[in-house]
């Protein structure tokens, strides 16, 4: 039996093998996992925003935003157990454009502009990316799998994807 | 964070704009609309697309940006099913369910919100006084939480939860229902509450030390 766990929009979860991480219906927003490929322990994150700097709350909520949901994930899954210099890897998916606008301004390319901000901490933090799907103009269901490493992506029309 | 009287005068707006647009909608469709009663809804991002029928709903998303004086979002979320029904009212043509939506019935659908849309918009700006333009519309053919994701993430910099004025129309006859969303931004509440005179703004003490 393994367990199901699902990550709901600004949420961040981790867990160990063998349980299942999994995100409904990514749009804009992007799916970031990170794992222990030594311990099989993952995490996932259902990033909202670029950045937590704009906040207008002081005390928000770490997992809307790239920067600070990634931080707070990755400390989760340290108290599990997941070892920082085993090399923990990432994956990523989401961040798409679900509406084409005709005046492309940046607030409108939110699901771009999230893309950017979660690699950007993710270099920061000397983590790996090894897969990712990203951007186009459709949502996408993924399911992260602790046992295997393996993260499915399903979307309406555009076939499913195993990184 | 809002009073009584700032979510009647909200609800209020949204009845009006609903009315406007379901007159509209009713001459596009020649059929007779009804709506239900609009509702200011403040809720967690999560608690928005299970409004829809959960995160994985198959649903047609119509949305148009709202500019000028305000800025905002309008998003008419329509299910599967009703979304083939409504083409084929639109079009007179005898459908095969399974097929895909055609160029010409998306486009047909696209019109259909822009005419909901900017039916509503010009009633608010009359009512409001307020200079509001609105986008040419956009349409998408997706999962529920893929098609609230955008307008709902910006409210992220402000708080845990969405804003949203709702209401639905409902075609008479096939029952085809019509999830209509007004999603303010952020910083346009506040000039909407005012515009129609009904903000309390913080500076305004005398309301709190046993005033009204």
């Amino acid at each position: 039996m393994s367990l199901i766990i699902r990550v709901g929009m600004a949420e961040y979860k981790a867990a160990r093998s063998p349980a299942t991480l999994v995100t409904l219906g990514l749009g804009s927003c992007v799916g970031v996992v990170l794992y222990d490929r030594v311990k099989k322990i993952g995490g996932l994150a259902h990033v909202m925003l670029p950045d937590s700097r704009l906040s207008s709350q002081k005390d928000f909520n770490p997992g809307k935003f790239a920067d600070t949901a990634i931080d707070a994930l990755l400390q989760d899954m340290l108290k599990l157990g997941a070892n920082r210099k085993s090399d923990i890897i990432s994956k990523i998916a989401g961040g798409a454009q679900m509406f084409k606008m005709k005046a492309e301004s940046s607030v409108m390319q939110i699901g771009k502009r999230n893309v950017e901000a979660v690699k950007a901490k993710l270099n920061e933090l000397d983590i790996k990316i090894v897969a990712e799907d990203v951007e186009g103009n459709y949502g996408r269901t993924i399911e992260f799998f602790c046992e295997t490493g393996e993260l499915t992506i399903k979307t309406i029309g555009h076939g499913v994807r195993i990184l | 964070m809002y009073s009584d009287l700032e979510l009647d005068a909200l609800r209020e707006i949204g009845n009006i704009g609903a009315g406007n647009a379901a007159t509209a909608l009713s001459m596009m469709l020649s059929k007779k609309i009804t709506i239900k009663v609009p509702q200011v809804k403040i809720i967690s991002f999560n608690d928005v697309s299970e409004l829809l029928g959960g995160p994985e709903k198959l649903v047609v998303g119509i949305f148009l940006r709202i500019s000028g004086d305000i800025d905002g979002n309008i998003l008419i979320v329509i299910s599967e099913e009703d979304a083939y029904a409504l083409a084929k009212t639109l079009l007179n043509n005898n459908r095969d369910i399974n097929r895909d939506f055609s160029e010409m019935e998306e486009s047909a659908l696209a019109e259909l919100g822009n005419i909901i849309g900017s039916s509503y918009v010009t009633a608010l700006s009359e009512l409001t006084k307020l200079y509001l333009k609105i986008s040419v519309p956009s349409i998408a053919f997706d999962m529920a939480g893929a098609i609230v994701s955008f307008p709902l993430s910006l409210y992220g910099y402000l708080g845990d939860t969405a804003f949203l004025i709702e209401t639905e129309f409902v075609e008479g006859l096939a029952g085809i229902k019509l999830h209509y969303l007004m999603i303010p931004d952020d910083k346009s509440l506040k000039q909407l509450l005012k515009a129609i005179g009904v903000s309390t703004f913080e500076s305004d003490n005398s309301r709190r030390n046993g005033g009204i």
